[in-house]
């Protein structure tokens, strides 16, 4: 409500942009600017605990095992190496892409369905079903283990990579349907209609009209459900005790408590998790950025 | 007649059923996977625990198996020490961190939202360890932590402390050793989510405040905090639930130790079910977690007054 009052006078929210036209009434009077110390001392400060531990990581990662060089320098890759076959990294590296992926496309078609239903339609139970959503964002998933692991057993999938591929997915699932129908609700349900009209099934209408708006908002759930459950671990470590299944979190913990720990292993280790990580982000960046300013402008 | 009717109104009746095509089953149909889905995974589930919990159940010692009635939750009130240490370190844990994490990333921020020369690359930076997973962050403190060549060595160097000191498994620095950590990674949670809302605070107030005379931080006191009071509720409950539950970041950093002053009660959890296999008692454990994270959400939201009258 605030908002409609602030953008109807100034439509120009963005305000580095607009800069020009009227600079005189968006600044600050001089004396009172924030003085730059007060924003470089605090941030340098907070940037230093933020950055030095990444630089930790690449510095062991880098540096010759033995070497208590603050620089990594002579460079090597033979932790890489090491870890990726030795401590099979890469196994663990695919099968976490495949849990990955494969959560990321049954997260997104079950919430994109289920967000359908609850954007677009009244039905009974559906204020049972948005509580039960709202609910099961308190249970934890890490006090449900003993009983997933015996439905588990029991559908012969220990040891499967489906078991973490379905406890994944169901976890993410409620908090993604809530996203989903909240970007539906703003595709005016009129775009649907008109598609009806000039004969369009339900089905074709959705496919062609709503699908494509949907993509900032449907990049961003696929996205964080992969990162979820790429980063996550307590499932992969339940539900799979074979060395050949394990995912790379699982291996992670696995250097971590070795009884002498090889940091250096550990250190690449570490970097080979973070790389799509970063790199799914990287990605997603612009989408992210549409949505502080749509944000921004909504309110 | 039938034909008449047909006639009279030819467009309406093929459109009126395209536009609702099985409406009564589709929507049913729609939310069936997800309802499956969870009906199967996370309800039965937490019925199970419930039932268990009433249990004697230890898949090691099968000839016990039976009902038990309200024992177990007799010995975790009355026999069971570590229940309660457990839970006082849970409660200080989610105390320590939800607070100084709202309070940092508070402050963060409101800085990156000032106007300032580098903000794109400065926000990036603040917020990149958000993405960091709680086995990957462990894994980043357990490297500056090592005893060996750890931080503390570099700074034995420079005449601060001891060399060979392990922050990790010394029991007087472990707390704050583990709650740097886990505010490494969750700072950003809180700042990333406090800048969104603080973008939608209407810049016409601040204009309003400024010609009123009223100081910068008066200014943050009657307008901006208010305006944020139910996006922090919200993201502090949320965070609460989340830093009591997760169980990653102090399972591979300290494992609980050293000598169980690091265990939370998810952690007792896990090791009760994993380790010991007594299923029924830490079903009965995961029951009273359950009971104690609902009241205190329910107090939590009741004493804050959330989406009160501020609004």
């Amino acid at each position: 409500m605030i908002t409609k009052e602030a953008t109807a006078p100034a439509p120009a929210p963005a305000r580095a942009d607009h800069e020009p036209p009227r600079p005189a009434k968006k600044r600050r009077p001089a004396w009172d600017e924030v003085p730059r110390w007060q924003i470089y001392l605090p941030l340098g400060v907070y940037l230093v605990f933020t950055l030095v531990p990444f630089y930790w990581i690449l510095l062991f990662a880098l540096r010759p095992a033995g070497s208590t060089s603050l620089v990594p320098w002579p460079m090597t890759f033979d932790h890489f190496e090491k870890v990726w076959t030795d401590r099979s990294f890469g196994t663990f590296f695919e099968n976490s892409v495949y849990v990955g992926l494969a959560t990321l496309v049954m997260t997104t078609l079950v919430a994109l369905a289920g967000g359908y239903a609850l954007a677009r339609f009244d039905f009974k139970i559906k204020r049972a079903f948005m509580l039960a959503l709202l609910c099961s964002q308190f249970v934890p998933g890490a006090l449900l283990l003993v009983p997933l692991f015996e439905i588990f057993a029991e559908l012969q999938m220990i040891n499967s990579l489906g078991s973490v591929i379905i406890a994944e997915t169901v976890f993410q699932l409620p908090l993604s349907m809530i996203l989903i129908s909240n970007f539906i609700k703003n595709v005016p349900y009129s775009l649907e209609e008109a598609a009806w009209v000039d004969g369009c099934g339900r089905m074709r209408a959705f496919l062609v009209v709503v699908l494509p708006l949907l993509r900032p908002g449907l990049i961003a759930v696929g996205s964080f459900a992969f990162v979820h459950s790429w980063n996550h671990f307590l499932f992969a470590l339940m539900f799979l005790n074979n060395q050949d299944k394990q995912t790379i979190p699982v291996g992670l913990n696995t250097l971590m408590s070795a009884d002498s720990v090889d940091l250096g292993a550990l250190a690449a280790g570490g970097i080979i998790a973070a790389v799509p990580v970063v790199l799914v982000f990287a990605f997603i960046q612009k989408w992210l950025i549409t949505g502080f300013s749509a944000g921004a402008v909504k309110g | 007649m039938a034909q008449a009717a047909a006639v009279a109104k030819p467009p309406a009746p093929p459109r009126r059923r395209r536009a609702s095509a099985t409406p009564r089953r589709l929507p049913y149909l729609l939310i069936a996977p997800a309802a499956l889905l969870m009906l199967g995974f996370i309800a039965y589930p937490v019925l199970s625990v419930f039932y268990y919990s009433l249990q004697d159940y230890n898949p090691t010692k099968p000839w016990r198996n039976g009902f038990a009635g309200l024992d177990n939750f007799t010995r975790i009130f009355t026999e069971d020490p570590i229940f309660w240490d457990t839970l006082v370190f849970s409660a200080k844990w989610v105390f320590v961190e939800v607070g100084l994490q709202l309070l940092f990333g508070l402050a963060l921020a409101l800085i990156v939202n000032q106007t300032f020369v580098g903000r794109g690359i400065g926000r990036a930076l603040v917020f990149s360890p958000w993405a960091v997973s709680g086995v990957l962050t462990s894994a980043i403190w357990v490297l500056l932590y090592n005893s060996q060549t750890g931080i503390t060595r570099y700074l034995a160097d420079l005449g601060i402390g001891d060399y060979g000191t392990s922050w990790l498994s010394d029991t007087s620095t472990v707390f704050s050793a583990a709650v740097v950590a886990d505010l490494w990674r969750g700072v950003p949670f809180f700042a990333i989510l406090i800048l969104a809302d603080l973008q939608s605070v209407s810049k016409d107030l601040y204009e309003a405040a400024e010609v009123d005379g009223a100081s910068r931080f008066k200014q943050f006191w009657h307008i901006t905090l208010p305006h944020l009071k139910d996006a922090i509720i919200l993201s502090t409950l949320l965070r609460a639930v989340w830093e009591f539950n997760n169980v990653d970041l102090l399972y591979t950093l300290t494992g609980g130790g050293p000598a169980g002053v690091t265990t939370t009660l998810p952690l007792y959890i896990a090791n009760t079910s994993v380790d010991a296999h007594d299923f029924g008692y830490a079903s009965a454990l995961t029951t009273v977690a359950f009971v104690i994270l609902l009241f205190c959400s329910i107090v939590y939201l009741r004493l804050s007054k959330f989406g009160g009258e501020n609004k």
